[in-house]
C-alpha cells in the first residue's frame, strides 16, 4: 500500500501540500513515485516566481514516462529544493520528506479548501 | 483488439512487473526498478523474457536462395549453428526490419531460422511466402512465434547462469553469434551467444510449454524492457519501429550506421537501391549525442544546429543508468556527424547544448 500522510492535503494529479511554519510545502506522493519508477530529473521554477493553482509549474521525468506537475495552490516561490536537481532519486526514497519539491506563500488560502482530504485522496488512488 | 501474452505472463504479474504494450504484446516492463535491472545486467546477470519476438523457420530446397533474397546479409557464409545479423529491406532500400538469422542444424536441406522484432511475424510470413511463391522457389515457411518462448540471459556472469542450467553443453565455446541445441534443465533448447544490451550473454528459445520450467532454472535477475531499452541505448543499438521505420522513419541500412550488414555482392530485394546510395553517399546519418545541459532526450524531440537551426530528430533517448548522464541516438546531416560536434536538442521548446559521440556511449 502506498503511504498517505494524515498531515497534508492532495490534488487528484498527486501532488501534495503541508504547512512548514508560514510557508506550504509542495511535493509529489508516494504513489506518483512508484508509478514513475525511477525519476531522473526535475524542473522546477525559481525563487520568487508565482504558480497559479491548477496550472503546470515543472516536469518530472523517470527513465520511462514525462510527467507535468501542477500547482495546488496560487503563492510565490520562497524556496525550491536544489537537492532534487542532482539527486532526483530523493522522490523516490522520500516523496513526503528529502523529496519535497517547493515552498510557497499561499495567495489565498481559501484554496486549500478545494484539495482532497487524505481519506478522498486514498479513495482515489484505491 | 486484444494483446498477445507471453507464456509467463502470470509468473511476471506474480512476481510485480509492471506491463506495457509493445508490437501488440503486452509485456513485463519492470518488475522493480529500471535502473536497478539495468546494474545487475551490466555487473552481474539479468534474463529478460523477449517471447514477443517474432520466429518464421524456412527450409526446403530453395531456403538459401528466399532467404538470400529477403535479407541484405550473405546467409551462405553461415555455417550450421551461426547466425548472423541482417536487415530486411524494401525496393528503395528502407529497412523494413531488422534481425538475426541463425542456420539450424541440416535436416534435409538447409534450415534457417529468423527472428524479426515483435508484431512482424505476419508480415514476415507474408513477405516471404508472396516472394517464394512469384519467384516460383520450393521453400517451406512457417510462422513459429507462438511455438518458441525466448529469454535473453546477459551479463559478465551470463556464462555461469546458463551453463548452471545446462551442465552438459560446452557453452564457453560457443562464440560470439554461434548457437546450438542445449539441453536446459530437462527441455531441449536453442541456445545461441547473442543479445542486445552489450554485455556477453545468451538467448534461450525453448518450446512455448516448458518456458516456465527453463524460466525457472536460469538464475538471474528479472528484467523488463525499460532496462532492456536503457541497455541497448548505451550501446548505440537500432530499436526497430522507433530508430528506423518504413512509415515514420524511413532509413536504409547506410542511414542506421548498419552498412556492415550490407552485401552487395548478393542479389536481394533492394540491392540496387543501396548500390547507388553507396556510390553516392548518405546525407544524413546516425548518429549519438550527449546533452551537456540537464534534460532528458525524447523520441521526436528536434536537433538543430548550433545556431539553432533545425537539422535533425532524436529517434531515442535516456538517462543513461551506468552514467547517470543524458544520452541519445537520432540523425543529423553528416557534416554534423563527426565527434566532439556541437549540436544543440529542443526540450519543450528550449534548446540543450549537445555533442555528437560515436557509441558505445560505454566502454
Amino acid at each position: 500500500m502506498f503511504e498517505i500522510p494524515d498531515d497534508r492535503k492532495y490534488l487528484e494529479s498527486h501532488e501534495w501540500t503541508t504547512t512548514e511554519g508560514d510557508a506550504v510545502r509542495i511535493g509529489i506522493s508516494d504513489f506518483a513515485q512508484d508509478e514513475l519508477g525511477d525519476v531522473v530529473f526535475v524542473e522546477l521554477p525559481a525563487e520568487g516566481d508565482e504558480l497559479a493553482a491548477g496550472e503546470e509549474f515543472g516536469v518530472v521525468e523517470s527513465i520511462k514516462a514525462v510527467s507535468d506537475l501542477y500547482a495546488p495552490i496560487s503563492g510565490t516561490v520562497t524556496a525550491v529544493n536544489e537537492e532534487l536537481f542532482d539527486a532526483p532519486e530523493l522522490l523516490n526514497d522520500d516523496p513526503y520528506g528529502d523529496g519535497w519539491m517547493l515552498e510557497v506563500e499561499p495567495a489565498d488560502e481559501s484554496e486549500f479548501d478545494d484539495l482532497l482530504s487524505p481519506e478522498e485522496y486514498r479513495e482515489q488512488t484505491e | 483488439m486484444g494483446l498477445r501474452k507471453p507464456p509467463l505472463y502470470d509468473v511476471h504479474a506474480d512476481a510485480g512487473a509492471t506491463f506495457t504494450e509493445f508490437g501488440g504484446w503486452d509485456m513485463p516492463v519492470e518488475y522493480d526498478s529500471i535502473k536497478a535491472e539495468h546494474a545487475a545486467v551490466r555487473e552481474s546477470v539479468g534474463i529478460f523474457d523477449v517471447s514477443h519476438m517474432s520466429e518464421l523457420e524456412v527450409s526446403g530446397p530453395d531456403a538459401t536462395a528466399l532467404m538470400q533474397r529477403l535479407t541484405t546479409n550473405d546467409v551462405t557464409a553461415l555455417e550450421p549453428g551461426d547466425s548472423q545479423y541482417s536487415a530486411i529491406v524494401n525496393d528503395e532500400g528502407i529497412i523494413v526490419d531488422d534481425t538475426v538469422v541463425y542456420r539450424l542444424p541440416d535436416r534435409d536441406e538447409r534450415v534457417y531460422l529468423f527472428i524479426p522484432n515483435a508484431g512482424h511475424d505476419e508480415e514476415m510470413y507474408d513477405r516471404w511466402t508472396s516472394f517464394r511463391d512469384e519467384w516460383g522457389l520450393d521453400a517451406t515457411v512457417e510462422d513459429v512465434t507462438e511455438e518458441w518462448a525466448m529469454f535473453a540471459v546477459q551479463g559478465p556472469d551470463a556464462l555461469d547462469s546458463v551453463t548452471a542450467a545446462a551442465p552438459d553443453a560446452a557453452l564457453g565455446d560457443l562464440s560470439k553469434f554461434q548457437a546450438t541445441f542445449a539441453d536446459v534443465a530437462g527441455v531441449e533448447c536453442w541456445v545461441a551467444r547473442t543479445g542486445y544490451t552489450g554485455e556477453d550473454g545468451f538467448e534461450v528459445l525453448c518450446p512455448w510449454d516448458d518456458a516456465e520450467t527453463v524460466w525457472a532454472a536460469l538464475d538471474a535477475t528479472p528484467c523488463g524492457l525499460g532496462s532492456r531499452d536503457t541497455l541497448r541505448l548505451e550501446m548505440g543499438y537500432l530499436l526497430s519501429g522507433q530508430d528506423f521505420d518504413p512509415e515514420t522513419e524511413p532509413r536504409t541500412p547506410y542511414e542506421a550506421g548498419i552498412g556492415f550488414v550490407v552485401d552487395l555482392d548478393t542479389e536481394f530485394v533492394g540491392r540496387d537501391a543501396l548500390d547507388r546510395q553507396r556510390e553516392a553517399g548518405v546525407e544524413e546519418t546516425f548518429v549519438g549525442f550527449a546533452l551537456l545541459d540537464r534534460g532528458v532526450p525524447r523520441h521526436g524531440y528536434d536537433i538543430a544546429d548550433a545556431d539553432g537551426e533545425v537539422i535533425g530528430v532524436v529517434t531515442s533517448g535516456t538517462m543513461s543508468p551506468t552514467l547517470s548522464e543524458p544520452i541519445g541516438l537520432g540523425y543529423v546531416p553528416v557534416e554534423y556527424a563527426d565527434d566532439e560536434t556541437e549540436i544543440s536538442v529542443l526540450v519543450r521548446g528550449r534548446e540543450k547544448r549537445a555533442v555528437i559521440v560515436t557509441p558505445p556511449f560505454i566502454n
